[in-house]
């Protein structure tokens, strides 16, 4: 009896951080899928918003059913995301980032000063309709696209693209169409994290889609790494648990979790970055190499 | 005629680099385009191709105008090329840079994968074929599965050609293809050039290899300083005091 008890517990209190792992990596990957073709589309935080309010919104105020409250969430940004990546995608690099940062921020100040989203109070008592089961099958269902995509025409052309963009070209490849396409999904992908999110958290308030929650999008992107369309939703789920660890040996420690929490991961940035740039997915690889090195070594004469 | 330039102009700040280039190319016609260092002779390339746009003039593609199209267009109309210095994408495979080479082939809409509809895979088999046929056509089947970046400088080179012939082009553009090759390389390629040109494609050669573009072009134009100083066939071009003054030096 203690043993089912005992579980009971770790559910209650791990449920949220299980869903947690599930939305962040949702979020990962879609700034992975801007960045599969080279660019880098700091519009996520924007993107989740407009999904997270349209579909609250929804809700709140009519009685249309999940399933389509999701879909709506999911195709707002998908839609608002053609008309601004039209001219921002004619940018590159840094001033790309810059402009897209742009955007979050005027996304925000919008739903900051949209009284009838409640301002910066944002929306609440939203019903929890979306559970585990959504959460990972809508981070299964990106999964899939991605893997779909990766080795068919569009998914060389992406690789293409983002190797030598105007050697791409001259191939016949028609890079604006294939980066507003990615841009489009990675929105898509943001407004269903969004649109999920509200429903699992109960609110949504302009504050949960600053700049600080983008950078954390990128970071589990990069962490996790970038060479794998899984990469992303590993460096989420490392970044997610990494807390609660964290907390358990802190407490015992006798440390604060917050400032040992933004410690560690920027340690773990740093490190990543430094000794693993091709992120976690890439450690197997180093490890059997490391290892047959040594053997290699070891039966020299 | 298959391409043809007229009165064609393109300046950088001041600089005239290519100033009023007129020339056609033929159907199934090797066309050298030499001069020296600094001729407009990439230029030339770079604005047949797309990649920049002419300041005037016109460029044509039979009848068609290509200068004002978008880059992917005008590969789309036929006119594909390789690079003075090499731009395969290097993470990728030298099978999948010419997989990716062969793009405006391939018809496989996204959606077909995602549901798994019968004939993809099909599909991906027979490109993976042609792709592999493409590098043995340049002599590097054994090298299929290599990393570009883990090629030779000559073997890139190849690899590039092969991308390049992937989308069955009406004209191929080969900017030095045989720069940093040795001598047998250089015969190799000689020979390819013929062949493509034997199956009804037009080319388009930079070079600064003498003998090859003299053995194996049909018609040679000469740049110097952003004009065309001679046009003709190899012998007549040989034999041209402005284009030996050009190369040489002349008294006067």
């Amino acid at each position: 009896m203690s043993g089912v008890g005992g579980l009971g517990d770790f559910w209650l209190t791990y449920q949220s951080t299980v869903a947690f792992v599930g939305l962040n990596g949702l979020l990962a990957l879609s700034v992975y899928t801007t960045l599969s073709c080279g660019q880098l589309s700091l519009a996520q935080a924007g993107f989740m918003a407009l999904g997270a309010y349209t579909s609250a919104l929804l809700t709140l105020h009519t009685s249309a059913p999940f399933p389509a409250v999701l879909l709506a969430g999911t195709l707002a940004p998908a839609l608002v995301a053609v008309p601004l990546g039209l001219p921002v995608l004619r940018l590159h690099g840094v001033f790309l980032a810059i402009a897209t940062i742009g955007f979050g921020e005027v996304v925000r100040i919008f739903f900051v000063n949209l009284e009838a989203t409640n301002g910066a109070l944002g929306l609440v008592a939203i019903p929890q309709r979306a559970g585990l089961a959504g959460i990972y099958g809508a981070l299964a269902a990106a999964l899939f696209v991605l893997w779909r995509i990766r080795g068919s025409r569009a998914g060389y052309a992406l690789e293409a693209i983002r190797e030598d963009e105007p050697a791409a070209r001259t191939m016949g490849i028609d890079a604006s169409a294939y980066k507003l396409s990615m841009l489009v999904l990675g929105a898509a992908f943001a407004g269903l994290a969004g649109a999920l999110d509200a429903h699992f958290s109960f609110m949504v308030a302009p504050a949960s889609y600053s700049f600080g929650r983008v950078v954390d999008m990128l970071v589990y992107a990069v962490v996790g790494g970038s060479a794998a369309f899984y990469g992303p939703v590993v460096g989420a789920a490392f970044l997610t648990l990494l807390p609660e660890v964290l907390r358990e040996i802190g407490g015992r420690l006798g440390l604060e979790p917050g400032p040992l929490r933004l410690f560690v991961n920027g340690l773990v940035l740093l490190l990543v970055v430094l000794f693993l740039p091709n992120g976690l997915v890439s450690l197997p690889r180093r490890v059997r190499r490391y290892v047959a090195g040594r053997r290699a070594e070891a039966h020299a004469p | 005629m298959l391409l043809s330039l007229a009165d064609v102009r393109r300046t950088f700040g001041g600089l005239r680099a290519v100033d009023g280039v007129a020339f056609e190319v033929a159907e199934g016609e090797v066309h050298g385009l030499i001069g020296p260092n600094g001729a407009g002779k990439t230029t030339l390339l770079n604005l047949v191709s797309g990649l920049i746009r002419p300041t005037g003039g016109e460029i044509r593609l039979g009848s068609r105008r290509i200068d004002r199209l978008p880059t992917h267009r005008i590969a789309a109309l036929g006119i594909t090329r390789t690079y003075q210095n090499i731009r395969l994408f290097p993470a990728l495979s030298a099978a999948e840079n010419v997989l990716v080479g062969s793009h405006l082939r391939r018809e496989d809409p996204v959606w077909k994968r995602m549901v798994f509809w019968p004939g993809c895979r099909r599909e991906e088999a027979d490109a993976a074929q042609w792709a592999l046929s493409l590098l043995a056509r340049v002599g590097m089947s054994e090298r299929a599965a290599e990393r570009a970046s883990t090629l030779s400088y000559g073997e890139q080179r190849r690899v590039e050609i092969a991308r390049a012939l992937a989308s069955a082009p009406r004209a191929l553009l080969l900017d030095e293809p045989t720069a940093g090759m040795n001598p047998t390389e250089v015969a190799a390629i000689a020979g390819l050039i013929r062949e493509v040109a034997r199956s009804g494609q037009s080319v388009l050669l930079v070079e600064h290899n003498v003998k090859l573009v003299m053995d194996v072009c049909d018609r040679i134009t000469v740049l110097n300083f952003g004009k065309v100083i001679a046009d003709g066939t190899p012998a007549e071009v040989a034999a041209d005091p402005g284009v030996i003054a050009a190369y040489l030096g002349s008294e006067a």
